[in-house]
């Protein structure tokens, strides 16, 4: 039986690549991943490492590749926010909240994502005025049918000692925190946190501005001739899909919080309220905790809808992974069999890597010690 | 002494403050300041919302015009008669003005065998299953494509809007049933080649966005096939969003596969029963009664990707609404808004109806006494 299943499906595999090669010969078309060491030859409007038209066809995959993360990371981090507020918003004791939480839900999860990113971009984003008559936030952030215009912060020679001290901020915290967990558990007492913290921090921002003084400078956007000069600019393809995946995927988490919260066991919020737990903290240290187990799970599979809803970037031309690869690579180089290939195996080993880290963090959460 | 029933006095009424609206209120809207402030704030909030809706869709909207300058006021809201110009081709696309009455006869008699099928007091269940898995889509295929039985041939490329919208979702769910139940029980199979085969293929669509799904079905399938045979567009995509809904069916499908008690197969084996018998007669017909919310909601999902298809250059809804943005005649500032206004409705209503269905059965299918 199991033979004959692996003969049929080898079989088929073997017809499906002898069709492949006829008719790529037949089409002339090149095989192989040569085409990544080529020159692209055509610009993108967002990159967050250096690039031009004369870099390969490699450096475009990490170029989109980078523009997913960053969309998809900012999207599961205000997803996660909202989603929270809405679910618990959901569970209030307030008829009003609930019932607008509810409204909010129901609206945001039954219409196509792709429909909401076009109306976000079509609909809202390039019908704003044009730069000339931006709308403007105290002169200083800009809203056109361009994008968004926000001041930043130029850094110059010298900030390097500045991530220096971040850094070494970063390992202090992590320090800290590991000592006050162990000297709670080991004497019940707790230790000061954030005040040896906070000393640190001035320590290391004041000898990083001893070593390199203050090499940052405030860009303010200024408009100059039809469009805006200076400033930090957010293309509008950007906001209409980090809005459009944040609202759509908030109203699915809130659900899981919601069911999460309402799995917790009547009894752990009576007995919380019996020690005389605040509301508030009851939820936050009694009830959260257990709910979060019944949640990740779910959660993690949401994070990995929105990673691959940002796929949908292609219909706003934003410049993500399948917009670059299965987009405008395609139609350059016409290799369909190995893009495609190339694009799957980049969301595969996202998915992948980010179950895995869910899974890591589940463990970690799961019950300690279960003797049931 | 005549005996003396005592009467009790009767109960004083509750405070007036305690019961009806006002109590009501007390205890749900105003129970803390904090409460009381936070109500304030979402009615105002709200009020603004419903005023800015309500004054977009019916006090500055236009109602009835041939062409833009109907939806040019100074103050414009929606414009609705690009919608009312629109209306045929939202539903049918392309497809000859003088054939839609066959599209309305699917629509008309899949509504029909759909919705006794969906109640689950009326019965005849079998004899429904099997016209509308047998009878229907070959019924649906000849009417739409035509060429037969002295109807004008229609190409697909001439489809559009809702018609396609509704075409590529049931066909995928459809699709994908039996495929997802054979990948669902190749999961939990014994055979390490089949279930290995079965884990990487579900894992494998569930991993990827559909997008790029239907990029291969559009780009790389003509390559697998050998010299000369060819499917249409259409058909290029109904074969992509059915193997990709098929992987998300097969995990579905498993969950109610794995709510099966092990009773019931120890309980076949004893009966004799080999491993077909059980699964046709005994697991499967438990399991797929479970899983129907689940299945409610794949379609669900699917029902909104199927958006999706415009991307590769198939006109569904959303893609027609969006084609007819670029007619001249009707471009007004407010057409965009407009047209996604009215997608978004009726994509809403779908789905919003399939969601409470799909809750409705799970309380139905429901064995927990609590509930």
């Amino acid at each position: 039986m199991q033979v004959l299943v692996l003969a049929a499906v080898l079989g088929a595999m073997v017809w499906l690549v002898g069709n492949v090669q006829s008719n790529l010969e037949r089409q002339n078309i090149n095989s192989g991943f040569g085409f990544l060491s080529e020159r692209a030859g055509f610009g993108i409007n967002q990159t967050l490492i250096a690039y031009t038209e004369d870099d390969s066809f490699g450096r475009v995959v990490v170029v989109g590749l980078l523009n997913t993360l960053l969309v998809s990371g900012l999207g599961i981090f205000f997803a996660t926010l909202l989603g929270f507020s809405l679910g618990v918003a959901r569970l209030s004791r307030n008829w009003l909240i609930s019932k607008i939480a509810m409204v909010y839900i129901e609206i945001f999860r039954n219409v196509p994502l792709l429909l909401q990113i076009m109306f976000w971009y079509f609909g809202v984003l390039r019908n704003l005025p044009s730069p000339r008559q931006a709308l403007s936030v105290g002169d200083a952030m800009f809203m056109s049918n361009r994008g968004i215009v926000l001041p930043w912060l130029e850094a110059g020679a010298g900030a390097m000692w500045y991530g220096v001290a971040l850094l070494g901020l970063a390992a202090g915290f992590f320090w800290l925190r590991r000592r006050t967990l162990k000297a709670k558990l080991t004497t019940g007492h707790s230790t000061r946190f954030w005040r040896p913290l906070l000393v640190l921090a001035l320590a290391l921002f004041g000898a990083a501005a001893l070593m390199a003084g203050v090499p940052f400078a405030l860009d303010v956007p200024q408009l100059k001739g039809f469009n805006f000069r200076g400033g930090l600019t957010v293309i509008p393809e950007f906001v209409a899909l980090l809005l459009a995946l944040s609202l759509y995927t908030a109203a699915f988490i809130a659900e899981i919080v919601r069911a999460g919260i309402n799995s917790v066991n009547k009894g752990q919020r009576e007995a919380a309220a019996a020690l005389g737990l605040p509301e508030r903290v009851a939820l936050r240290l009694v009830v959260l905790p257990q709910a979060l187990r019944v949640i990740i799970p779910p959660l993690t599979s949401q994070y990995l809808n929105l990673t691959k809803n940002s796929s949908l970037a292609v219909a706003i031309a934003y410049p993500d992974i399948v917009s670059v690869l299965a987009g405008t690579t395609l139609s350059q180089v016409g290799q369909a069999l190995e893009i495609i290939f190339v694009t799957m195996m980049i969301y595969l080993s996202l998915s992948l890597l980010t179950s895995w880290a869910m899974n890591r963090y589940n463990q970690r959460m799961a019950f300690v010690g279960n003797n049931t | 002494m005549s005996a003396k029933t005592w009467i009790p006095t009767p109960a004083r009424p509750a405070p007036a403050n305690t019961v009806g609206f006002v109590g009501w209120a007390r205890e749900n809207l105003f129970a803390t300041k904090l409460d009381s402030a936070l109500t304030l704030v979402c009615a105002a909030l709200i009020i603004y919302l419903l005023d800015v809706v309500f004054g977009w869709a019916i006090v500055d909207a236009s109602f009835s015009g041939e062409d833009r300058n109907a939806c040019l006021k100074q103050v414009q809201g929606a414009c609705w008669p690009f919608i009312d110009a629109k209306l045929g081709q939202f539903i049918y696309g392309r497809y000859p003005e003088m054939e839609r009455w066959r599209v309305d006869w699917v629509f008309a008699l899949g509504l029909i065998g759909l919705v006794p099928l969906l109640m689950p007091k009326v019965g005849f269940k079998r004899a429904n299953v099997i016209f509308m898995l047998g009878f229907y889509p070959l019924f649906a295929f000849f009417m739409l494509t035509g060429g037969r039985f002295g109807l004008a041939p229609v190409d697909t490329s001439d489809w559009g809007g809702l018609l396609v919208t509704l075409v590529v979702a049931v066909t995928g769910i459809v699709g994908s049933l039996p495929l997802g139940i054979l990948l669902a029980l190749g999961r939990r199979s014994e055979l390490p080649i089949v279930r290995a085969l079965c884990v990487g293929f579900i894992e494998i669509f569930r991993g990827v966005p559909l997008i790029t799904v239907l990029f291969m079905a559009s780009v790389m399938l003509p390559l697998f096939l050998p010299d000369g045979v060819n499917f249409d567009k259409l058909m290029r995509c109904l074969i992509g969003v059915a193997l990709f809904a098929s992987a998300y069916m097969a995990e579905v499908v498993r969950g109610g596969l794995q709510a099966i008690p092990k009773g019931q197969y120890e309980a076949a084996a004893a009966l004799g029963l080999g491993y077909w018998k059980t699964t046709r007669l005994i697991i499967l017909p438990q399991a797929l009664k479970l899983v129907i919310p689940g299945i409610v909601n794949t379609f669900i999902g699917l029902f909104k990707d199927t958006t999706l298809v415009l991307i590769v250059g198939l006109f569904d809804l959303l893609g027609i609404v969006q084609l007819h943005f670029t007619d001249s005649t009707w471009a007004t500032p407010e057409t965009h808004i407009t047209g996604y206004a009215f997608a978004a409705f009726v994509f809403w209503v779908f789905c919003f109806a399939m969601s409470r269905y799909s809750i409705f059965m799970e309380k139905h299918l429901s064995t927990d006494p609590n509930q």
